[in-house]
């Protein structure tokens, strides 16, 4: 049995210890919102806190959490349900298309607002350049940090 | 329930659009292909898949109406990111005056009765066939002709031009009119004293006001429409607006289901190798350690591929990593991607002057040429391509007791559910298809082998199986975006117009008109192609054939302006003179952009024009040479897809199409050796990062509400032309072979 806390609750898992967090949250915690992409930390698709910290959780074992805090995209949110401003900022700039990789992309993000709650274009590139977006949507990506870091937003679109 | 499927006007005879429409409401697909006659009104069978009890009223095939006055969309197509729930629910509910807080989304389940038949009756038009697009994604022999021709599929950006105009807002319209209709008869008022607007039912006379849920039933009970009157542009309420996409709250907090999420109980998880050469066979194996790992339940060599079932996921994949294989020798062993060329090469030499498929013709071209005052030539290739879809291929299945259920996220579900039943050796009405989210579609998925495999390990264990593909098998056994080369010879006259145009490629696949330039004008051209046949398996890939043929047009058309001496803008302007559409495309774009306006050093722009699934997309490409490689800094669009129906939706489809063919324009090469896929993962398959996507500006024009262009792929096809132009403006070098990875720019 390993121990563990995820999204503030105590959790006890039966698993090798060398099992990827990811399966172990997906498969044994039925917590699916974190998803599989590559297998080898190259698209940031399975991007969980541990501690704070992002961390890609199909190369990081279980054993590596054990004692510590696992944050997902089911955790994020407020107690009372109130999303993350984050995960509103996502809204307002319609940043999904498919949506596969956009739990990655808001633990990313929100990882990165809580070390630098004003990065320029610069760190945002740092700090997001490792999740893949399929569709494309990085500009909207963008602005979605911005907005959630309370930056103006910058003209995309003319009509 | 309306019953008045046996009078519906389709059937008295000749096929006309608006009875066509009419009975689409009623009648499904048989009647629009005119080969078998579906009997009956569908509703009262589907009614029990759609409603959830007594106080719901199902009005037709594509809206609900229930007692909380909620109006729900039927939407028969899948999302994967285009927004199509939304678009349609938009057109729907704008016909319908629904209340748009007050709408609701439900996809149809995988039934033949929601086959896409308007997709079917635009191919099977006296002067239309089915393109080869769809041929693959048909499975099965099961189906009649009629069934086969119906098409429950969501590609070739479709959805909103087709099913959008021909099906859900004359849904919406006839919804409209049968409420209309009830309340006119219980308030005994002329109908047409009757007004609506935001799910209410309003009569200004007499003071009365009702919500739509007031006269659901009786409004069932109204005969059908047989021509709904559709709103003019001016009345549009919900169409045209940017209205928020519905599937987006659950992608922000986990909640959304995508097909990799299914849950069943007593579910286990299976790994899989596919023999690395496609059509060989797994010959032997050696499973010694893989069983003894934890976890592991059976090792199953199926022929084709090898799967592990586990207890978990992980399990089985290390499990399988343990396994090694012999497999059947094939006569693809020895290939190798430059052989693969040398092919193409011999097969355009062999054709010649006149040999291969004449595609179009007019003109007499060798005279043209002849006569011309300068001569251009050039051959371009591109690559084979993977999709590389978010969600790695997977299905969930479970065989038993003469019943299958299976879930996956495909883009034509009723060929999923065909493709489960004969990979289960079972009737196409015992299958179950589950449908969920599609992580990226872009084609991939619009074809049934990952649910063919789940479903022959399912049958073989018994219990429930999700198989999930790594992304090494995910990358290695795709159904790729066929590699081509191309050659042209163009021939200016001393005025430097074009005058005559030779053009020969590899491979054509779907749309047929992707090789044509209809709307250009030059007098005199030829068009043909070779077919080279192939061990890999091909299928759609975004924009299909436009991502190849859209890159060899338009940097051809760069080349003959150069020759000529004219800027790419206004070398197309002389092509395009007379269709002014296509012209203030063009001219919207070079406006955007400062077109002739002078760049920094080592900075370019180029144009590129691609009309494509009836939208007509330019745009402008800047580029910074500065560095080792080529930096794309912005982008302009200019579009004209006739009518926007969600104004952000189609601006973010054009940003997606932009990302995805600018990735495949950098990076995007699948190589093979020993007749094996050489890539694996993103680390050899690599994608565009944030940090590389360039600004974009989009314009949209609304340019013909009649008929409408698709928006999920015409983003794409201008998007490669327009970087390797622009890296021509920069630099002087001509770029004739994607990917720009291949090329030195140091």
């Amino acid at each position: 049995m390993i121990t563990l806390k995820v999204n503030g609750q105590p959790r006890e898992v039966d698993a090798d210890p060398a099992t990827p967090i990811l399966w172990v949250v997906r498969e044994n915690l039925k917590m699916p919102g974190t998803k599989f992409g590559c297998g080898i930390a190259q698209c940031g698709a399975c991007t969980v806190h541990l501690d704070g910290k992002p961390v890609r959780s199909c190369s990081t074992p279980i054993s590596a959490a054990a004692g510590k805090s696992i944050t997902t995209i089911e955790g994020i949110a407020g107690d009372d349900g109130t999303l993350h401003k984050v995960q509103q900022a996502w809204i307002e700039a319609q940043v999904p298309q498919c949506g596969y990789c956009q739990s990655g992309q808001i633990m990313a993000a929100t990882a990165l607002l809580e070390q630098n709650p004003n990065p320029t274009d610069a760190q945002i590139d740092a700090a997001m350049a490792g999740n893949v977006c399929r569709c494309g949507m990085y500009n909207r990506i963008r602005q979605a940090i911005k907005a959630a870091a309370g930056q103006p937003a910058a003209k995309e679109t003319v009509a | 329930m309306s019953k008045t499927g046996t009078d519906s006007p389709a059937k008295k005879g000749k096929w006309t659009r608006r009875a066509f429409i009419g009975a689409g409401v009623v009648a499904g697909s048989a009647l629009v292909v005119g080969v078998a006659v579906r009997q009956g009104n569908p509703i009262d069978r589907l009614s029990p898949l759609l409603t959830d009890g007594e106080d719901e009223q199902l009005l037709n095939a594509w809206v609900k109406v229930d007692a909380d006055n909620i109006v729900t969309a039927v939407i028969p197509h899948v999302e994967m990111g285009q927004g199509v729930y939304t678009a349609l629910a938009q057109m729907l509910a704008d016909e319908m005056d629904a209340d748009w807080n007050k709408v609701e989304i439900l996809e149809a389940p995988a039934d033949m009765q929601y086959v896409s038949d308007s997709i079917a009756r635009d191919f099977l038009a006296p002067d239309l066939e089915v393109p080869a697009l769809f041929e693959p994604t048909v499975a099965g022999g099961i189906l009649e002709l009629a069934q086969a021709m119906g098409l429950q599929f969501t590609g070739g950006s479709y959805s909103v031009r087709a099913t959008g105009q021909r099906a859900m807002r004359t849904a919406g319209a006839a919804a409209r009119e049968m409420l209309v209709a009830a309340a006119a008869s219980e308030w005994q008022v002329p109908a047409g004293e009757i007004t609506t607007a935001d799910s209410m039912i309003i009569h200004a006379g007499s003071g009365r006001s009702e919500p739509f849920s007031k006269f659901a039933v009786a409004a069932a009970e109204q005969s059908l429409p047989a021509k709904p009157t559709l709103k003019s542009p001016e009345d549009y309420k919900i169409m045209g607006q940017p209205k928020a996409r519905h599937d987006i709250p659950e992608k922000v907090d986990g909640r959304a289901v995508f097909g990799i999420d299914a849950d069943v109980p007593g579910m286990k998880y299976a790994a899989v190798k596919a023999a690395p050469v496609i059509g060989a066979t797994v010959e032997s194996i050696d499973a010694t350690t893989a069983k003894t790992m934890p976890g592991v339940l059976q090792i199953l060599n199926m022929g084709d591929f090898v799967a592990v079932v586990a207890d978990g996921y992980w399990q089985a994949q290390q499990a399988l990593n343990s396994i090694t294989a012999q497999y059947s020798k094939t006569e693809a062993d020895d290939l190798d991607l430059d052989a693969i060329f040398a092919r193409y090469a011999s097969a355009l030499d062999e054709a010649g002057e006149d040999g291969g498929d004449m595609e179009t013709k007019e003109g007499d071209v060798a005279k043209s040429f002849a006569g011309a005052a300068t001569r251009v030539e050039a051959e371009y290739k591109v690559p084979f391509l993977a999709h590389a879809t978010m969600e790695p291929m997977n299905c969930t299945a479970w065989v038993r007791d003469g019943k299958c259920d299976v879930w996956s996220g495909h883009q034509a579900p009723v060929n999923a559910r065909q493709a489960a039943a004969d990979a289960a050796g079972l009737p196409f009405e015992d299958v179950t298809y589950h449908n969920a989210y599609l992580g990226g579609g872009f084609g991939r998925r619009s074809e049934s082998d990952a649910i063919i495999m789940a479903t022959r390990i399912a049958k073989a264990t018994g219990y429930p199986v999700k198989m999930i593909w790594s992304r090494e098998e995910d990358t290695a056994q795709d159904h790729y975006r066929p590699s081509a080369t191309s050659r042209f010879r163009g021939g200016l006259d001393k005025d430097g117009k074009l005058v005559s145009w030779d053009n020969i490629h590899t491979h054509l696949f779907d749309p047929k008109d992707a090789p044509t330039v209809p709307y250009y004008n030059i007098a005199s051209h030829k068009i043909r192609k070779v077919d080279v046949p192939m061990h890999l398996r091909f299928g759609p890939w975004r924009s299909v054939d436009h991502s190849q043929h859209g890159f060899f047009i338009e940097s051809f058309v760069d080349e003959l302006a150069h020759a000529a001496g004219k800027d790419g803008h206004a070398f197309r302007r002389e092509l395009l003179a007379g269709s002014p559409r296509h012209l203030k495309v063009l001219d919207t774009v070079a406006k955007m952009a400062g077109w002739g306006t002078p760049l920094p050093e080592k900075h370019g722009r180029g144009i590129a024009f691609v009309p494509s699934f009836g939208s007509i997309v330019a745009q402008v490409a800047e580029v910074d040479m500065s560095g080792a490689k080529p930096k794309v800094t912005k982008v302009y669009v200019a579009a004209d897809p006739g009518f926007v129906v969600n104004p952000d939706g189609f601006t973010a489809q054009m940003e997606s199409g932009i990302a995805y063919g600018l990735t495949a324009a950098l990076y995007g090469e699948i190589t093979l050796k020993d007749g094996k896929v050489q890539q694996s993962n993103f680390h050899d398959y690599p994608m565009l990062r944030i940090n590389e996507m360039p600004a974009i500006e989009v314009a949209l024009i609304n340019g013909d509400h009649k008929h409408l262009g698709g928006g999920g792929e015409p983003g794409l096809p201008p998007i490669a032309p327009a970087v390797t132009n622009a890296i021509f403006a920069a630099t002087g070098k001509r770029i004739r072979e994607l990917p720009l990875s291949k090329h030195n720019f140091a």
